[in-house]
């Protein structure tokens, strides 16, 4: 295990009353090497927890061990300078995440700098990883972020948060805003980064086709808890939550000839804002029952390495598809 | 001789400033009642194609070409004229409702406004359609939301309201430039089930912009594939994407990433779209395309029409 998230939450206050639960109790840990997807849709709490791993916005309880150790500034804890030189973000705004007034090989030297590499060096290096993205150091060295492309931008992140030489690497949407014939160039460039340098990755994105293909095990969440969390296969071929199926066959088709013909939910994504008690997906489930209105469902056992927070695969829980008595 | 289409744009141009070509020769033709789904990438000229259907295009667009939609010369009309024909005859939807919408009145008031408008009746039948309309777009409690503000309402219910404004004055055309992208998974496809219903009850013609194959697939009747201000592909949706004739139309097809293509590399169509600016003189794809040869540099290829009505403009296919 090289990342562990353990309780995480994050509630913030809202301007005239509320708080929203981003992040509620969330556990979860990433094994060295591998590649953990994380699904969900806007206000799910996706990006709050890659913010909370990184230490970015402080969580409210809960710790996030880093090989073992616990980042923060407690005795004994790993420091966060420590932690964010193992650990890297590639966020969905190239633009916003590079400085418009340092050229990319200065960008991509800035952080070795701040960490006491000599200049000659940082700036050697950013010209390697420049070339190793797929940017001709000589040509795109000395150029500003507004002179290249989103996909070039996207490369020069990467290559930014490699340049700390990282062992996890957190892609926050890194591929949402980028057309599909740059989208799959930069995805085939992750998946040659990830092989050569033996990094971990986790993988934020809204699009369950490039979770499926990018991930080893997926985490499906649904207002700022996990919903759903397996290896891929299982979550993509035995579905266990109610969520996951409606967002599986909300997919647009790919078959002209056999369209989508109901919507699997109605309504939108209810406001994170002071949730009701009891399951979160139950206002827009099918199979609700009195029993999801009182009990939070925990994660339980779905099959191999396979976990849901569903009453109807909790045994005793109460619910009339769930079997009558546990054990 | 054939009745004329419902829109009928011939080598549609549009420049910005003295050198940006964004639209170079578009041809389009869609009959009454037809979805024509319009994919491209960013800068591939499809929304600006929209605008110029709309004439919503900033000033400094230069247009050249003709669009004729529903018997009238677009880019002719006067003042007047055009203000009849927005919202009267052509409507358009947005990928972001607050640009239809102004964030100081209500969503009911602004309805009935362009009723009033463009059927000249009074505010207490116009408020009447206006409910109406919501209750088409299945707004739930559509009475109460008729006096809310455009900010009081989630995503997708701005987005219903939109296509609810839209469609108040029952226009002959439904503009939609990318009317799901910003939306949720599970509500843009509600949003899509709605507009195909929509336009079947109608029998609406609709111009369908998207970079997404899937919701064009969801939509359309048609394709059209645009690639650096051209259309480079037209033809019903089920053989384009069963088989594609243009390399860039194939090249888009492959790089979708599939889930089931786990473990295989992605055949991504190298490099990036030309700089609108400095347009090649022959085939726009020629620089990445791995079909090329010499004579695409020799200028953009005709269109050539295969069976089913197939439009391809590339040097393999004459």
């Amino acid at each position: 295990m090289i990342l562990e998230a353990r309780e995480l939450r994050k509630h913030f206050r809202v301007k005239g009353g509320g708080t929203v639960h981003a992040v509620d109790d969330v556990s979860f840990s990433v094994e060295k090497g591998e590649t953990l997807g994380i699904v969900g849709e806007s206000g799910c709490g996706k990006s709050t927890t890659a913010r909370l791993l990184m230490h970015l916005i402080e969580p409210d309880a809960g710790a996030v061990l880093l090989e073992g150790r616990r980042i923060g500034s407690a005795q004994g804890a790993m420091p966060l300078r420590e932690a964010r030189s193992r650990m890297q973000m590639v966020f969905q705004d190239s633009f916003a995440s590079l400085n418009p007034r340092l050229t990319n090989e200065a960008s991509i030297a800035f952080g070795p700098m701040v960490h006491g590499v000599p200049a000659s060096r940082a700036i050697e290096r950013a010209r390697s990883l420049l070339d190793r993205v797929g940017l001709e150091p000589a040509r795109f060295g000395g150029r500003y972020p507004h002179e290249l492309s989103g996909g070039q931008r996207q490369r020069v992140n990467i290559a930014r948060a490699l340049a700390l030489e990282p062992r996890i690497v957190i892609l926050d949407e890194a591929v949402s805003a980028l057309d599909k014939s740059v989208e799959a160039q930069v995805l085939n460039l992750l998946l040659e980064l990830k092989s050569e340098l033996g990094l971990t990755y986790i993988f934020i994105s809204h699009d369950l086709s490039v979770v499926r293909y990018m991930s080893d095990r997926v985490m499906v969440m649904y207002l700022g808890k996990i919903a759903e969390i397996g290896p891929v296969d299982s979550i993509y071929g035995r579905t266990a939550h109610p969520y996951t199926k409606a967002l599986l066959s909300a997919m647009p088709s790919m078959d002209p000839s056999k369209r989508t013909e109901a919507p699997p939910l109605a309504g939108d994504p209810p406001s994170p804002i002071d949730p009701a008690p009891g399951c979160r997906f139950r206002t827009r489930c099918g199979y609700a029952e009195g029993a999801c209105e009182h009990t939070d469902p925990p994660l339980g056992a779905a099959g191999e390495m396979h976990h849901v927070a569903c009453l109807m695969r909790l045994p005793g829980s109460g619910h009339s598809k769930a079997a009558a008595h546990a054990g | 001789m054939p009745a004329e289409p419902l829109v009928c744009v011939r080598d549609l141009s549009v420049v910005f400033g003295n050198s940006i070509h964004a639209v170079n020769g578009v041809d389009l033709d869609l009959a009454a009642g037809e979805v024509l789904g319009v994919l491209g990438e960013s800068g591939s000229g499809k929304s600006v194609t929209l605008r110029a259907l709309l004439r919503i295009l900033p000033a400094r667009a230069r247009m050249g070409g003709s669009i004729r939609v529903d018997g009238r010369d677009v880019l002719a009309m006067a003042e007047g004229e055009i203000e009849d024909y927005r919202g009267g005859v052509v409507s358009m939807i947005f990928q972001e409702p607050m640009l239809a919408f102004d964030p100081v009145f209500t969503i009911g008031d602004q309805i009935a406004e362009s009723v009033v408008r463009h059927r000249g009746v009074g505010r207490a039948a116009a408020r009447a359609r206006a409910l109406e309309m919501l209750e088409h777009v299945r707004i739930p409690n559509a009475r109460r939301r008729l006096d809310a503000y455009p900010h009081e309402m989630s995503g997708g219910m701005r987005q219903r309201a939109m296509i609810a404004l839209a469609l108040a004055c029952g226009p002959k055309l439904l503009l939609a430039d990318e009317p799901t992208t910003a939306l949720d998974a599970t509500v843009q496809i509600q949003i899509l089930l709605l507009l195909r219903e929509l336009q079947r009850e109608l029998g609406m013609s609709v111009i369908f912009v998207t970079h997404d194959v899937g919701v064009a697939c969801e939509v359309a009747d048609r394709i059209a594939v645009m690639y650096a201000g051209r259309i480079v592909e037209t033809g019903a949706v089920g053989d384009v994407m069963r088989t594609p004739r243009h390399p860039y139309t194939s090249g888009l097809l492959s790089s979708i990433v599939r889930g089931e293509l786990k473990g295989q590399r992605i055949e991504a169509i190298p490099g990036s779209p030309p700089d609108l600016a400095r347009l090649p003189p022959g085939c726009s794809f020629e620089p990445r395309c791995r079909h090329a040869r010499p004579d695409c540099r020799d200028g953009f290829p005709a269109a050539r029409t295969l069976d089913g009505g197939r439009v391809v403009r590339c040097v393999l296919e004459t």
